[in-house]
Order: structure tokens, then sequence, then C-alpha cells
């Protein structure tokens, strides 16, 4: 288990509130569970909160959902601390960078990508690198392990890397470009390189 | 091999279409009134004849759980619950039904609800899969425009299917902290009995499955039981999903009928072992839950890939995720980093698990550099036997077999490390103790 707190008082914004969009998503989300059972939409709206709040999910913003849910604060932040994909410090503007390291990956080489983070990002996790853009961390499988090894960042994967491509990635988001997610080797999602081996007698 | 009309994943690749129309195209929604129209008896049975056995990892015969759910519906509506919270290590399968073939678990979802009498089902996806999630949800409304869900739908059975996601916790994978999760907890197992047939999701009879064994009903209802079962051995039927990662030339994710000789697999689909087969050390058969198996005779040579041959080797197919390692592989660093997996993971419960894990992770670390002393060895075994069995999940089962996989097939490796370090003379004080976290 890993110890999880929230961040200190002085990296805490004052107050939050869900965007009007933003609460009018969360009254349908509502609508997916049996009536009284409201709490069950608590994952979804605390990570709706953290897309809000640019990436992390500051105190307020667990309150906000506790009390729009009806919920003791307590259950809020206990989902908050448990889950590991809710940030519970600043991360980088441009980019918080995921890699594997369970050992799928680390036997394709995922502690080369560490080392390419530690150097260019920040020498330890969860730190914002000094021009505030990019954080990093070490994340357990995420399901992609033969493209392995692989990095998520925000929403996509990016998969099949070495220190290199994984390094022209990072210089694309710096640009304030989005490079194109997926494998970045000349294969088709988790078939082998070169083509597959079955199917092809079936018309795609 | 498997030849490419009995696979059921036509577009595992994603190189044809994966909305409606595509999916239709594949086979998929086609006659499926008159399969829901055979009633819930006939269903069960149907999936029971097949042989089909959960995809997940633990490999319950389908239809069994299925026909556990109550008979008649009574003041407490019944519940499917989707395991898509695909997160055994080496595992990647249900990733590639979500984003290729998302109609097919639609439909099963539909045809499992029907067989156990549910109006509403859950997927719960892991919270990485955010674009699968988004495919899946696109597939839902089509499905739901179409009126092949839903309230009043074309097929005759109401049926109302919500995704669900997590945030980023292994445990919730195990069917009762996922209900615990769904429900807006912690992910932290509950106690067994009562089953989720009786008491599951917000205490309602519910039945939690795996996406891979709900994608492949609706072809056994197509196709037949007979034809499932005719796939594979018996007690080990159907064509399966495997991926294989780690090192191999070419990792993939391929489906093929259980029973294949891991070496057919692994020279077939992945260009071989790198270096060759017999450069192979170990593999993990089934996720990395799973004791290895190492290579050679009595090993990898004649393994077959399926619930019964893993068996044979004092490990189990899991959910079909082969990480291979070849001998440039550190070992005991490999295991360790399962260890300190396993660490990070555990939902802090139990004490056996959340401090046994912690101590085997310390503990391999330090062998992998040779930093221990040899009857640790025996302490680690022991240690690893008193987190198996002692939890209210299997997560402590799983931590503790890959640890007893290392121990069992290579303690030779770790003896001689010990050695090698103990020989070596060196200026500095040695540290013994790492500070627990």
């Amino acid at each position: 288990m890993s110890v999880r707190r929230l961040a200190p008082p002085e990296l805490q914004p004052r107050q939050f509130a869900f965007t009007p969009e933003n609460l009018a998503w969360a009254k349908q989300q509502l609508e997916k569970y049996p009536a009284g059972r409201q709490q069950s939409a608590i994952i979804p709206l605390l990570w709706r909160a953290q897309e809000q709040a640019g990436g992390w999910l500051p105190q307020k913003a667990i309150e906000h959902v506790a009390d729009f849910l009806g919920l003791p604060y307590i259950r809020a932040l206990e989902v908050a601390t448990f889950y590991t994909m809710f940030q519970l410090s600043p991360v980088g503007r441009k980019a918080h960078v995921q890699v594997c390291g369970t050992t799928p990956c680390m036997l394709r080489g995922a502690e080369e990508l560490i080392k390419v983070c530690k150097r260019r990002i920040h020498e330890q996790p969860h730190q914002l690198s000094p021009d505030g853009d990019f954080s990093w961390e070490e994340v357990e499988c995420l399901g992609a392990c033969v493209n392995a090894p692989m990095v998520q960042i925000g929403k996509d994967t990016y998969e099949d890397l070495t220190p290199e491509s994984f390094t022209r990635v990072l210089d694309a988001i710096a640009q304030g470009q989005t490079p194109k997610p997926g494998p970045q080797i000349d294969r088709q999602f988790s078939a082998p390189v070169g083509g597959p081996t079955t199917l092809k007698s079936v018309e795609p | 091999m498997l030849a490419d009309k009995d696979r059921i994943f036509k577009n595992l690749y994603g190189f044809g279409d994966w909305r409606l129309a595509g999916a239709r195209k594949r086979g998929a929604w086609d006659g499926t009134k008159a399969i829901i129209a055979k009633g819930r008896d006939w269903l069960v049975n149907e999936v029971k004849a097949s042989g089909l056995r959960g995809r997940g990892g633990a490999g319950f015969p389908t239809g069994v759980k299925w026909s556990f759910m109550p008979k008649q519906v009574g003041d407490r509506p019944h519940y499917l619950v989707v395991n898509a919270d695909e997160s055994e290590p080496g595992t990647c399968k249900d990733r590639e039904i979500m984003r290729h073939d998302p109609h097919l678990l639609i439909e099963g979802c539909l045809i499992a609800g029907a067989a156990m009498a549910a109006h509403v089902g859950y997927i719960y996806v892991r919270g990485e899969f955010v674009r699968e999630r988004e495919r899946l949800q696109a597939a839902i409304d089509e499905a739901y425009e179409a009126r092949l869900i839903g309230k009043d739908n074309v097929h005759g059975w109401d049926f109302d299917l919500y995704v669900h996601h997590g945030a980023g916790a292994y445990i919730c994978g195990e069917e009762m902290a996922l209900l615990e999760s769904l429900e807006g907890k912690k992910g932290q197992p509950r106690l067994k009995p009562p089953f989720p047939a009786n008491v599951g999701l917000y205490g309602c009879p519910t039945t939690v499955n795996n996406v891979e064994s709900i994608a492949v009903v609706p072809d056994i209802m197509r196709r037949g039981a007979a034809w499932f079962a005719g796939i594979g051995r018996p007690n080990n039927t159907g064509t399966k999903l495997f991926c294989i990662s780690g090192h191999v030339e070419r990792p993939c994710t391929v489906e093929e009928a259980m029973g294949i000789p891991l070496r057919e697999l692994i020279e077939r689909h992945c260009g071989g072992v790198r270096g060759g087969w017999d450069n192979l050390l170990a593999v993990i058969p089934g996720g990395s839950s799973m004791p290895l198996i190492p290579a050679g005779p009595n090993g990898c040579d004649d393994l077959l890939m399926d619930f019964d041959g893993c068996a044979k080797h004092k490990s189990a197919l899991g959910t079909a995720a082969v990480i291979v390692m070849d001998k440039s592989t550190d070992i005991i660093k490999a295991m360790a980093r399962i260890a300190y997996f396993y660490k990070h993971e555990s939902c802090g419960q139990c004490t056996p698990c959340r401090e046994g894990v912690g101590w085997m992770w310390r503990v391999l670390t330090r062998m992998a550099e040779g930093r221990a002393q040899k009857r640790e060895i025996d302490m680690l075994f022991d240690v690893s036997k008193q987190i198996e069995g002692h939890t209210i999940c299997a997560f402590g089962d799983g931590a503790a077999w890959p640890v007893q996989g290392l121990l069992r097939h290579f303690r030779p490796e770790i003896e001689r490390r010990i050695d090698e370090y103990t020989a070596k003379t060196r200026p500095e004080p040695v540290r013994v103790a790492v500070a627990a976290e």
C-alpha cells in the first residue's frame, strides 16, 4: 500500500466549484445509479474535478464533490487518497508522464525511460520540472504489456518506446504539439511487428 | 493452428471498423433475439455445455457461476457486472476487445443479462483505459440508438448498460473489491460468503464476469456449445487470447486454441524467444500472480497452455499473459519488481498482506544484490506461506506464489549471489536493514 497525503496548505487553492458544464455532466452521471446510491459516482466525479483543476486534486475539490454527493468529507478523502490516479499535488502544466515500471515493461527497458525522466524532468517523481511544464512518476502495470515499454501521458499511451523515441515524444509535447499516440514503431496496435500471423483470410 | 474461421475476435488488431456496421459485417448481433427467446435455462446450460471457464484468472466455469443467481427475481434486482479492470501485469487482452470489437462485449452483456434475469449491467473499466472507455461508450451509444439494448429494445429483454471506471487500483480487479469500488468506496474486498450471487452490488444478487468471458458468449450461442467445446482439450475448451510479452522477438496478442504448446505459441506468433529457444530462462504463464516455470524438459519444453497444462507444472493459466524471460534476465530482480508491484497495490486491509508483501519485497531486493543470509531464504518461504491463505481475498496468494516459484526453481542462483557478495571484501560497513516505510 502506498502512503498518500494531501498537498501542503500553501499549495492548496482557496476554493473550487464545478463549471456549469461539469455540473450538468455530474448531474447526468447520477442517473446511472439507483436512487440513493449516488455515492457510486464519486470516482468519475473526482476524476472530472481533477481534470478541471489542472490535473491534480486539491482539497477543496474533494470537499466540493463530497458536498455535491451529500457525503461526509472523510468518505471522499479516503477515496481520493486510496486510488493512485488521483494526483494529490500539482503536476506539470503540459504533461504528467506516467512510466510503467512493472516487470513486463522492465524486461524491455522501462528503466532507461525512467532515466530519461530523471535527467530531463526531475530527479524525483511527483516534482515539477524547472519550467513547471512536466512531472513524472513510475506507475504499476498499465495494461499494454505486449507494447512494452510504454508511458501514459494524459489520456493517451505511447508504446514500444526507446529512450530516443521517448525523447522525441517529450520534445513534441514541450513544443505544444500532440504526438501521435500508440506504438512508436511501425506496428499495428498489438499485432506482431511485420504484420499479423493470424486473421489473414479475414477481410477487414 | 486455430483456423481463422474459428476465431472469435476477427478485429483483434483494429484493421476493420469497430462500429456497429463493421461488427454486424463480422457477424455480431445476428439472431440475438432468437437466442434470448430460448430462455434462461437454455442459455445457462449452453454455456455450461461449452465448457467455458472464466477468462479473468481463476478459471471458474462461467455457466456454473451464472446458475448461482436466484431462480426467481425477488424484491432485489439482479445485476451483471463486467470486470474490465484489467491490471494483472502481462495482461492486455480486454483492452483489444474494448477498443476493436466492443459490440461483441455489448451483445454478450445482453445475453448474459437475460441468462441471469438482470436488467442492468455495469462495465467497470480500469481508470487508465481512457480511450478504451470512450470507445466502449460510443459503441454502447450506437447500440442504444439502434435499439439493440435499452428499454423496449428489439431483442425483447430490457437491458441498460453503463460504463463505470476506477482510478488506478489493481485490487479492484478482485470481484468484491470491484463491487465496493462501484459503490463509491475504497476498493477493499469483502469477506465471502455471502457470495455476490446472493449479496453483491447494492446488496443485490450480482454476477461478476471478465470481459473476455462475456465477449465470447454470443459466438458460443450462434455456433453452438459443441463447436466451442470441440476446440482444445476436455476441461480446457475453446479459444483464448494470449498476450506474449517480454523477451520474444515480436511480442503480440493473439487468439489461439486452448492447450497450444508454449513453444509453438511463441515460435509461430512471436518469432521465437530472443536468441533462440535454448536462450529461454523461464516464463510466467498467466500474469504476474502465477509461479514461474523454468526452461527445460521438465518445464517449458512440454508446457501446454491451458488450465491443466499449467497446473501440471505447479503454476496456473491465469489470464494467459505469458511473460517470457531469456537468459539475460536478472530473475531475482524481476521477481523483486513483481513483489514491489504487490507491495504498492495491497489494499492494506489484512495485516499478513499489508506488512508481509512489503517485507518480501525488501528481502528480495537485498537478495538481488546478494546482500542477505542464506537462512533468510527459508524465512522468505515461510513468510510467503504466512501470507498465502491468510487474507480476505486472493491477492495475498497472488503475491506469495511468484516468490514461492522463484524459491522453488532458482534457489541455487540466490545462494550463488549471496556467496559472491560475501566473498567480496569491502571497506565500508555493510548496511543490513532498510527502514520500513
